[in-house]
């Protein structure tokens, strides 16, 4: 047994009371083994990392159980000890590689510092040791590259060097916070095989914290699940994910999109709060969302874009050899019909994001076309229809934290398209019509007093779908709007947004890295890559029968999900 | 990820008062005793300096209220005061403690009028600047570059020195505050636009302000609601530190005798004609001024410290 | 590389030309240059003549292209009050005003870096803490006022140091300076320490705030996790972080000293430009302020571009450029 966590308990004490972050939990790792902790944001999965290494923020404190670590309980050691522990025995990796470096140190003074502190080598053997580890996570040239600084490395060749840190001192623990989440997929794969691959050959014990099923389905050997501070469940991989026997576990797995099939809903979730409010469907006819909608798609075509072009500068200078261009979206066209999903996938920085930003008059682009219900918005702002067609097209965002003012009430935030537009005739018809409209995304009416900061990302994404439909809108663009959230709640806002679409019969652009999620919301998927798009294929041909390289690419990368048991619906 | 605090659906909402106490400044004001001291001295400042007319013992500004006999009379404690003079007189026999309260007023007045000058012109230039970017933000910072690179209180001389010179001789009495005001508003107002162009370029990329433009919503407008609320907290900072500043360049521009004239002294002022007198042992026409000015800054510097912190999110 | 050097160098002759033309506008709006030169007795012929000689009445862009070509050299014209050369008169204050603002950067740098490091790393020891409440006090304190504390202290009451006054000066050349006798260590220890305390306590609060907004970085979080020690994580990487904008302060406390230089040389009766400069001012002498702005704008441009340099030689990302 090489770590061995009993009953352990971590309180954060605040002036609002205790925060108890972890409550008896236990968990064990032996040499060789990958253990994958599990949970949602403020699971406390995090806590246990820190907790094991002694490095909990302040006030934060481990006030019960042990921590055996070979035998030994190194719970509460003075610093001293633990920092004897700390990259010896036990290193850690944390999550984003871009700040996790020393800007102004290079990786080689880096590495030979740490290399010389836990294994107490001369400069020369601690140099020809961190050419060795450079090589072993995958860095070639490795004795060139040890005079670069940080910012000289991509984003997972970092992440790399992040690991031949954590590995300088020989460990036999190595703790990973969330080592690919800041990553792209191809990259996240590509680390995941360095650390298993570095677990099986060194006969390491490793401890992946993560969000992420994919994840875990595809490292880990054992899972321990966490809700709420607590463990809820423990277990092989394949039995725990395919068979889970606690209620949140099966909540949290049916709540997992899955590509292999789609289903028309995601499994009803009952174990998280606030999921269950049940959608109400109104009366299109009558209800103040159905009127004026006459506003029809010539051809059907509700958007159009032709030939689309647009470049940042990367790198201004005077000369203009020495000026860097980036082609964000490079000559795109695509029409999206009425009624229809359609779904923009690809990692960061192939521009779906720009290409969406475009259409809602974010971005003017350089060259091409859109029209909006057969309108170039761009050509006539005043023209009165130019008008009609800006009020019939909306936007959800990605981060539901930045995407509402926070100085603003509710009621202020979701009627300011009803002011804008003057959809309303009298103060008191806005009133009641933000009410009802907060009704319909699940909060309640009486949510229109309060501010932002008193909602959780879910609630706040609703928010944000109640103000996009304060306009009445045709068109809804959905650019990454569950990335930012936890799975079991992305299942609920996803659900509410095919309700609204089936209710409403908009038409919406879907844009997601997630192709299990672009697989279970759209009828149509275009696939981006450097500016340019690939393939455009229907739902069920693209997964089944990719014909670009890069979608066989993108689609191979994806996280197995086999172990997952079949989905009840 | 997403963190989920909020309170149950149903949950009654508490009152104004029992939010406004759970508020996280409100209650790290109400923790910190330096913030509270700060505020309390802050205030009785203020309000002194407000109400001088009314508490001050004497009218130092009415000639038949002083008498040259009373002149240099020392602390009502020492040796050779006198009960109604409790911080002594002056060279012309004008109560202390009255003259203080005047001069301090007149302190505070110039000071809160030349931070908000300042203020007024610096955030709408930041906002505007970090709302349109590109040549109008390089226009408008260039120009705030140039002038920070002339220091502060220099640039004030310089500006109240031509302010003075262009006025007719006769009027340069008269409105010597207003060049003081203007001189030191327009020396702090780059400081303003700096940080407000900072947070108004951050507040700008934010979706929410994205999600107005989508609504079509005018330029004009979503800086007043969306942009200008949300850079306020580091504005707010920025005038409380910028009082400070502010009155203590007056009271350089007095003492130098480029400020305030001494018919109707400011603490500056009063410091300068006292320090004529120090050398003779007259000490207490120098000392209470220069402790009310060290004080009354001292307040204002502990409350903008204590309010950097509160507001500074990483810090909490 | 170059670029970044050429272009810090354009924004400096941008600075420059923008302070020359400010300069120069002061020749046209503030008094008539004529009524400065001659007496109140003068005939309407003898301005006119006096006009025409100085040029006045040349288009704008001419007298400006004159003034610039003038001081590019250094000539700046006749004091209106001295009736003497201002570059003269600026050369022969000038080092009574570098040695001060010199000792005081010294003085300010030396204990104000040392003073926020350590508080900056010893957050909570009660030193720490009177330090820190200490150094408000000092932000709290106009220059005038430690000036004449000091004096009172140190000349009328205890009649240890001079109250005023440059002494004890030695001569090489045109320079003269005072630290090679004792009496000229004296009489610019009072004006030094003055001059020092303001930006000390600044620059103090600065490094302690940069040090603490440091320790809050992922990096310093990881270099723990590896066990590095804490002398490891304080010196070579938080130190070394905080270098980078404490940088720039002190670009800007450098300026900071030669404008507080004026105050400090007026409670002191120290002759520099600072002195020169507020009697200039007070008698609407154009030339020597015109001179004065330029001068101080030069010294501030100067300390940037060296500011800049030190950038380079700290931050990698600035010298070279991600692949």
């Amino acid at each position: 047994m090489l770590l061995q966590v009993n009953k352990l308990d971590v309180d954060f004490p605040t002036r609002r009371g205790t925060v108890k972050a972890a409550r008896g939990v236990n968990l064990t790792v032996e040499p060789g083994e990958v253990l994958g902790l599990v949970g949602e944001s403020g699971a406390g999965k995090s806590t246990i990392g820190n907790a094991i290494m002694g490095l909990l923020e302040r006030p934060g404190r481990v006030s019960g159980g042990e921590i055996l670590f070979q035998g030994k309980d190194i719970r509460g050691l003075p610093d001293e000890d633990m920092r004897k522990i700390r990259g010896d025995k036990i290193g850690m990796i944390f999550q984003d590689p871009q700040t996790s470096l020393n800007p102004l140190l290079t990786v080689g003074e880096q590495l030979i510092e740490t290399i010389q502190k836990t294994l107490g080598l001369r400069e020369a053997e601690a140099k020809a040791r961190a050419v060795d580890l450079l090589q072993k996570v995958g860095i070639e040239e490795a004795e060139a590259r040890l005079r670069n600084y940080p910012h000289q490395f991509s984003g997972g060749m970092r992440q790399r060097v992040v690991i031949a840190l954590a590995l300088a001192g020989d460990p036999d623990l190595i703790i990973a916070d969330e080592p690919t989440t800041a990553l792209d997929v191809s990259i996240q794969a590509q680390i995941l095989d360095l650390i298993k691959g570095l677990c099986r050959s060194r006969n390491l014990g490793v401890i992946i914290v993560t969000h992420d099923i994919g994840v875990i389905a595809n490292i880990a050997d054992r899972v321990t699940v966490m809700y709420r501070g607590e463990v809820v469940e423990t277990g092989a991989v394949a039995q725990v994910l395919g068979a889970p026997q606690h209620d949140y576990t099966k909540s949290l797995i049916a709540a997992v999109p899955r590509a292999d099939r789609r289903l028309t809903r995601f499994a009803s979730i009952d174990y998280i709060e606030g999921g269950t409010t049940p959608f109400n469907r109104i009366d299109v006819q009558s209800h103040w969302l159905g009127k004026h909608q006459e506003m029809r798609a010539p051809d059907g075509v509700a958007i159009e874009v032709d030939k689309v072009s647009l470049s940042f500068t990367l790198q201004r200078a005077l000369l203009p050899r020495n000026r860097k261009l980036l082609r964000a979206v490079d000559d795109v066209s695509f029409a999206i019909r009425e009624g229809e999903t359609f779904g923009l996938v690809g990692e960061s920085g192939s521009g779906k994001s720009t290409v969406a930003r475009c259409i809602a008059r974010l971005y003017r682009p350089e060259a091409g076309a859109i029209r909006v219900m057969g309108r170039d918005l761009l050509a006539d702002p005043r023209a009165a229809d130019t008008r009609a067609a800006k009020r019939a097209l909306q936007m959800i965002f990605q981060d539901p934290y930045s995407s509402l003012n926070a100085r603003m009430r509710v009621a202020d935030i979701v009627s300011e398209p009803i002011r804008a537009f003057r959809l309303a005739e009298t103060e008191r018809e806005v009133r009641s019509i933000v009410g009802d409209l907060l009704d319909h995304v699940g909060l309640g009416s009486a949510a229109a007093l309060r501010y932002p900061h008193e909602f959780s990302g879910g609630q706040r994404q609703r928010i944000s779908i109640a103000r996009a439909l304060a306009s009445r809108p045709r068109i809804l663009i959905c650019d990454e709007p569950t990335s930012a959230l936890d799975v079991s709640v992305q299942a609920t806002i996803l659900n509410l947004l095919k309700d609204l679409q089936d209710e409403l019969g908009l038409t919406m652009l879907f844009i997601s890295h997630d192709l299990p999620v672009i697989r279970q919301m759209c009828d149509r998927i275009a696939v981006m890559r450097h500016g340019k798009i690939c393939e455009i294929a229907q739902n069920e041909a693209l997964f089944s029968a990719p014909k670009h390289p890069y979608t066989r690419h993108l689609l191979d990368l994806m996280p197995r999900m086999d172990l997952l048991e079949p989905a009840t619906v | 990820m997403a963190r989920d605090t909020v309170a149950p659906e149903g949950e009654p909402r508490p009152g104004f008062v029992a939010r406004l106490l759970d508020n996280d400044i409100v209650w790290s004001f109400l923790h910190s005793p330096a913030a509270i001291v700060a505020a309390v001295i802050t205030l009785l400042c203020v309000g002194a300096a407000l109400l001088a007319p009314v508490i001050a013992p004497f009218n130092p500004f009415d000639p038949a209220q002083i008498s040259l006999w009373d002149g240099k009379l020392p602390p009502s404690w020492s040796e050779g005061g006198q009960p109604q003079y409790l911080l002594g007189t002056d060279n012309q026999g004008r109560d202390m403690l009255s003259t203080i309260l005047y001069g301090g007023r007149l302190s505070i007045m110039v000071g809160l009028a030349a931070v908000c000058l300042g203020m007024v012109l610096g955030v709408l230039l930041g906002v505007v600047a970090g709302y349109f970017g590109g040549a109008v933000d390089a226009a408008i910072m260039r120009v705030a570059d140039v002038q920070l690179t002339i220091p502060g209180i220099l640039l004030a001389i310089l500006i109240n020195g031509i302010g003075r010179a262009a006025l007719p001789l006769e009027l340069r009495e008269e409105f010597a505050i207003y060049v003081v005001i203007i001189a030191i508003g327009l020396t702090d107002w780059p400081q303003f636009a700096r940080v407000t162009r900072g947070a108004a370029m951050v507040e700008v990329n934010k979706e929410y302000v994205q999600a107005a433009r989508v609504i079509d919503l005018p330029g004009w407008l979503i800086m007043w609601r969306h942009i200008l609320p949300n850079v306020m907290r580091p504005v707010l900072v920025l005038a409380t530190i910028g009082l400070a500043l502010a009155i203590i360049a007056e009271a350089t521009l007095s003492f130098l005798g480029q400020g305030i004239p001494p018919t109707t002294p400011s603490l500056g002022t009063l410091i300068r004609v006292g320090n004529e007198y120090l050398f003779s042992g007259l000490w207490w026409i120098t000392l209470f001024p220069a402790l009310a000015l060290v004080i009354l800054v001292f307040a204002v510097n502990l409350l903008g410290d204590w309010m950097r912190d509160a507001l500074n999110p990483r810090l909490r | 590389m170059f670029s970044f050097i050429l272009r810090r160098l354009a924004q400096s002759l941008l600075v420059m030309a923008v302070v020359s033309a400010i300069s120069f506008s002061l020749f046209n709006f503030v008094g008539d240059p004529v009524n400065n030169m001659v007496g109140q007795d003068a005939t309407r012929e003898d301005r006119i003549r006096i006009r025409n000689e100085l040029g006045l009445n040349d288009p704008i862009l001419t007298q400006y292209i004159r003034f610039m070509g003038n001081a590019l050299q250094g000539d700046f014209g006749l004091s209106y009050r001295i009736k003497r050369p201002v570059d003269e008169l600026i050369i022969e204050r000038l080092p009574a005003t570098l040695e001060l603002v010199f000792a005081s950067a010294v003085i300010a740098l030396v204990l104000g870096i040392t003073a926020g490091v350590y508080t900056g790393i010893r957050r909570n020891s009660w030193f720490s803490r009177s330090i820190l409440s200490v150094s408000l006090v000092g932000v709290s304190l106009p220059t005038f006022i430690i000036g004449i504390g000091l004096i009172y202290l140190f000349a009328v009451i205890l009649r240890w140091l001079p109250s005023s006054g440059r002494s004890g000066v030695v001569e090489f050349g045109w320079w003269k300076t005072n630290f090679l006798t004792l009496d000229g260590w004296r009489s610019i220890i009072l004006p030094a320490l003055t001059l020092s305390l303001f930006q000390m306590t600044m620059i103090l609060r600065l490094v302690r705030a940069e040090m603490l907004e440091v320790m809050q970085a992922d990096f310093i979080k990881f270099a723990r996790a590896r066990g590095l020690a804490e002398r490891a994580i304080n010196f070579t990487h938080a130190l070394k972080n905080t270098l980078v904008p404490v940088i720039t302060i002190i670009g800007i406390n450098i300026g900071g000293l030669i404008a507080f230089s004026v105050i400090t040389e007026t409670v002191f009766q120290w002759p520099g430009t600072g002195l020169m400069f507020i009697q200039a001012v007070d008698f609407v002498d154009v030339p020597i302020m015109a001179a004065y702005l330029c001068f101080v704008a030069l010294m501030f441009v100067t300390v940037n571009l060296i500011v800049d340099l030190m950038y380079f030689a700290i931050d990698p990302r600035i010298r070279i450029r991600g692949r």
